[in-house]
């Protein structure tokens, strides 16, 4: 039994309903109680889908349990097959049809329906929403494309498919638009996109182009390990998000095609991220601290842009997708930061406080955390808010996508010169740490704001390591802090809030590791001159 | 007009009015499970924590639901089971005992943990009340614990928060025998709303007054043979029942939603405390007259427009009779998820025999029945909203109701302009569908 309060994952079935939802002409009837119905709305509501998901629910009730539920499943699925005539019938449970044992996919056998049908077992107590969606698009790849041998495919033109955007991914409505662009520049033919847009009869197509590009290997990878061991079809794996991936990603794909890289795309006439991050106004973006959380392509992808096309420090890297641990622990390593493997957004929250980041790059909860403790946030990740289904053509891949990543990083920040100038001139009565930076209004003060709340919480929450805990340590831990002297905290006071916590930690770290206690102006400045900025 | 019905699954009922059928038919549910009643409750008791014990689904119902309103954390969360537990490897109570441990170390202000059943801990059979009075044993005095269900196969979004308030009736101190007449008013309410009509019972002498939910879990009203009391929301009958067992009396009457509801709530009320007729008009006629010119300022955009109302929160018939009779609206059907005569019964004879109320869902063909009858306004659940939109109909999601203060004379225009606003904003569109 785990507690929590924000999953970053919903239920395995939720992924299958991605898919469902991304893919033309397939139904899916889910055995599940009343209120799991609550899932329509994350596509009509925060996608701002114009159409229902394709879902029937079963919505039995407790009167049902002692009848016949099997008999509701088998109704809700003849009645759905006749309402919507869909090319292929998904079948599955939630969590609580689970444990009533119904067998969706047995019950859905003998019901003689003229539409292929294909079972899902959704194990809803181990596994979570993009291991769902992979599954669910991986039996129908099986089902679809796996009937026939290794196909003709056309000699003259090399072919791909591009496999894992899915209906709420992150951006991939655009992100489609940049990568067809991008394989099309190359003389490459798009055979199809899979799932979102595709009806059963395109999957049943997908062996016949000669390679896979994996957009999103949380959702796609299972399928195109399958297809290559199948029809030996290579898999394209460099995700094109940012400059340099892009590069990298337009490499690959000219590699596996045989084909040559067209002159003007490797000049880089669409791409401004280079040159916008090259111009003296983004001098003061340098070493700023990024701490960077999301699913596994997102956040390493991030963490390569923050690092080598923004000259920030990545200060924190993780991911909530356990499937992909390795990857991400990797690229800690390439930053020299510890990876966090991690579900659970208090856990995410506390690494984020003890990270003193300038910049929180994170999912929707990330961007919760940020606004609590005053940080400056953007959001790469699902899983997203409404507002991050913007109406504007927005994709974070190829070109296009750089530049849009530049701006959304960016403009949470402080300007360069508006730094310097709170820095100057800091009791200004309407230019100070509370007013917040002046091109956001979101940015002022919360009501009741302390002024220095956000110091304040993170230095009790870096006091206290876990609650379980914080009992047996505490008087330890106040032992080993230096105090500050009234003369030093005021100092402390005029440094601008967005580096104070960094100010902070920094002349405790130099106390502590010089054995000076009371902290003092000198200390103070002492630890400034010793850690540089 | 004429009424769709289907011969094979419909049947009827004539007990809400001489005449009236209700549509039954069984099909997908589209509403939210009781668990979604914790939006407001753990916002309205505030020193309470909700924890339920359920599943993945749950903890993201909720957030999917609530998560994008809310910023601060929360008082509630999800212990949610997994593999371990069902596969016996855990005892789940030794599990559960260990999640409340953390959860109040962490939360230490929490007075009132209350544990809120889902579909999997009731098919499991998970006994929550008994854990709860385990776990009480061990927290209180310093934090009490209780137990009630919120699931999707026993309740319906609102029902939620009746399960809640019956669940606290046993809780509630009793009143003692010598006590004056008390009242209490059951369903929860803006604070706003509840100071307002404190205000009006105050002006009628009538008190003392008390709310239930209570906006904190060490004031209950006390209950006894001395107490009175009346809903203010529709869905709470399950709490009326468990009133009335401990001796309180209910005081019967239309729900507080515009000018006349409002006058006929206050009325009841006034009559059964023996407030006299000069000094109830003289004290409710300025909130009346207010209320009159509040609500007529939206009339004609309302007036003769058809409105087709999708089950939700129960609150569909008194909606539809505001509509009707103060709106001179056309109601085309109210959809219920649940239809409990003995409280709505009054609200359903007051309108016109052609409605149509329907009793539970069958989604697929109350959307087909949209498309035959084309109402000019459809309000429904969060799920239809948008879909209805781009066939280019107006639609207003009905979970506002449940969400904003729209009961007595002050929000007798605000719930008119609530249901006006989507057909103004269509006018002021030269956009769109």
């Amino acid at each position: 039994m785990e507690l929590t309060v924000w999953t970053y994952e919903g239920p395995p079935h939720v992924g299958a309903m991605r898919v469902a939802n991304s893919m033309r002409d397939v139904h899916f009837v889910l055995h599940a109680p009343q209120g799991d119905t609550y899932a329509d709305l994350l596509f009509t509501m925060i996608e701002r889908n114009k159409k229902r998901p394709p879902v029937t629910y079963t919505t039995f009730q407790a009167r049902d349990l002692s009848g016949d539920t099997a008999e509701i499943f088998k109704t809700a699925a003849r009645d759905a097959v006749a309402r919507f005539k869909p090319q292929a019938l998904l079948v599955g449970a939630s969590c609580t049809a689970e444990l009533i044992q119904d067998d969706p996919g047995g019950l859905a056998k003998t019901l003689g329906l003229n539409v292929p049908v294909v079972p899902l077992e959704m194990p809803s107590y181990q596994k979570k929403e993009n291991w769902g969606a992979a599954e669910t698009f991986y039996r129908l790849v099986r089902a679809f494309a796996g009937g026939a041998g290794k196909p003709e495919t056309a000699p003259e033109q090399a072919s791909c498919n591009i496999l894992g955007p899915t209906s709420l991914g992150f951006r991939n409505r655009d992100d489609i638009v940049e990568v067809v662009r991008l394989v099309e520049s190359l003389g490459v033919r798009v055979n199809t996109v899979a799932p979102l847009g595709a009806s059963p009869a395109d999957l049943a197509r997908i062996p016949q182009a000669h390679f896979n590009i994996v957009l999103y290997p949380e959702i796609a990878d299972t399928s195109a390990r399958w297809l290559k061991r199948q029809f030996g079809q290579e898999m394209v794996t460099t995700i094109p998000i940012g400059v340099g991936a892009t590069r990298d990603f337009v490499a690959e794909v000219a590699k596996v095609a045989g084909v040559e890289v067209p002159q003007e795309l490797l000049e880089s006439g669409a791409e401004r991220l280079s040159w916008y991050s090259a111009s003296i106004d983004s001098n003061y973006l340098t070493g700023k601290r990024v701490f960077v959380f999301g699913d596994a392509t997102h956040a390493i992808s991030a963490a390569r842009i923050a690092s080598e096309e923004l000259g920030f420090k990545v200060c924190g890297l993780g991911t909530y997708s356990r499937e992909f641990a390795r990857d991400v622990r990797e690229a800690a390593a390439k930053y020299g930061v510890e990876p966090l493997i991690s579900d659970n957004h208090l856990d995410v929250e506390d690494a984020i406080i003890a990270a003193q980041p300038e910049l929180v790059l994170g999912t929707q909860m990330e961007r919760h955390a940020a606004k609590r403790l005053r940080l400056p946030c953007a959001v790469i990740s699902s899983p997203v808010h409404v507002q991050d289904f913007p109406a504007r053509y927005s994709p974070q891949m190829g070109h296009e996508g750089a530049n849009v990543i530049f701006d959304s990083w960016v403009h949470p920040l402080m300007m360069g010169l508006e730094e310097h100038l709170l820095q100057m001139f800091r009791g200004d009565f309407e230019f100070h740490d509370d007013a917040g930076s002046s091109h956001l209004s979101h940015g002022g003060p919360a009501a009741g704001h302390q002024p220095d709340a956000r110091d304040e919480q993170a230095a009790v929450a870096a006091e206290t390591p876990a609650p379980d805990v914080a009992a047996a340590t505490s008087t330890a831990a106040n032992d080993d802090q230096p105090s500050w002297t009234s003369d030093a905290e005021r100092e402390l006071r005029k440094i601008p809030f967005f580096v104070r916590g960094k100010a902070r930690r920094n002349t405790e770290t130099y106390a502590t590791e010089n054995g000076l206690n009371p902290i003092t102006i000198e200390t103070l400045y002492d630890a400034k001159a010793h850690f540089g900025r | 007009m004429t009424t769709v019905f289907d011969a094979s699954t419909a049947c009827t009922d004539t007990a809400a009015k001489p005449g009236r059928d209700v549509l039954k038919q069984r099909g997908q549910h589209e509403v939210f499970c009781g668990l979604t009643s914790i939006m407001w409750l753990h916002r309205k008791m505030q020193d309470a924590f909700f924890l339920i014990v359920g599943s993945r689904t749950c903890a993201h119902l909720m957030q999917s639901a609530a998560g994008v309103m809310i910023f601060a954390e929360p008082r509630f969360a999800t212990a949610i089971i997994d593999e371990r537990d069902l596969a016996g490897m855990a005892d789940m109570n030794d599990e559960l005992d260990k999640v409340v441990t953390r959860l109040l170390a962490r939360r230490p202000e929490i007075k009132l943990l209350v544990l809120v059943g889902s579909c999997p801990s009731e098919v499991i059979k998970l006994d929550l009340p008994r854990a709860a009075s385990r776990l009480n044993g061990e927290h209180s005095p310093q934090c009490r614990v209780m137990a009630y269900s919120g699931s999707g196969i026993e309740t319906t979004f609102t029902q939620g928060e009746d399960n809640f308030l019956a669940a606290l009736v046993p809780e509630m101190p009793a009143e003692a025998a010598d006590a004056p007449v008390s009242l209490v008013v059951v369903g929860a309410l803006g604070d706003v709303v509840e100071d307002q009509m404190m205000r009006v019972f105050d002006g009628l002498g009538v008190g003392p007054v008390r709310f239930l939910p209570s906006r904190s879990s060490t004031t209950l009203p006390p209950i006894g043979p001395n107490t009175r009391f009346i809903l203010a929301q529709p869905w709470v009958g399950a709490c009326a029942q468990a009133l009335e067992r401990r001796g309180a009396k209910r005081i019967s009457a239309p729900f507080p939603l515009g000018e006349e509801g409002s006058t006929a709530w206050y009325r009841a009320i006034a009559d059964s405390f023996g407030v006299p007729e000069a000094k109830f008009d003289a004290i409710t006629a300025p909130g009346r007259e207010r209320a009159r010119r509040a609500v007529a300022r939206y009339k004609p955009v309302l007036e003769g427009k058809s409105v087709f109302l999708f089950p939700d929160s129960q609150l569909e018939p008194s909606l539809a009779r505001f509509l009707s009779r103060e709106m001179d609206t056309s109601i085309i059907e109210i959809g219920t998820p649940y239809l409990n005569r003995d409280v709505v019964g009054p609200e359903l004879a007051m309108m016109p025999d052609t409605v149509r109320v329907s009793e539970g869902q069958d989604v697929e063909r109350q959307i087909d029945r949209v498309h035959t009858d084309n109402p000019d306004l459809i309000i429904c659940g969060m799920g239809l909203g948008n879909p209805f939109e781009a066939e280019g109909r107006s639609t207003k999601w009905s979970i506002e109701f449940v969400f904003t203060p729209l009961q007595g004379y002050e929000q007798a225009g605000d719930l008119a302009e609530l249901i006006a606003r989507p057909l103004m904003r269509r006018e002021l569109l030269k956009v769109g569908s």
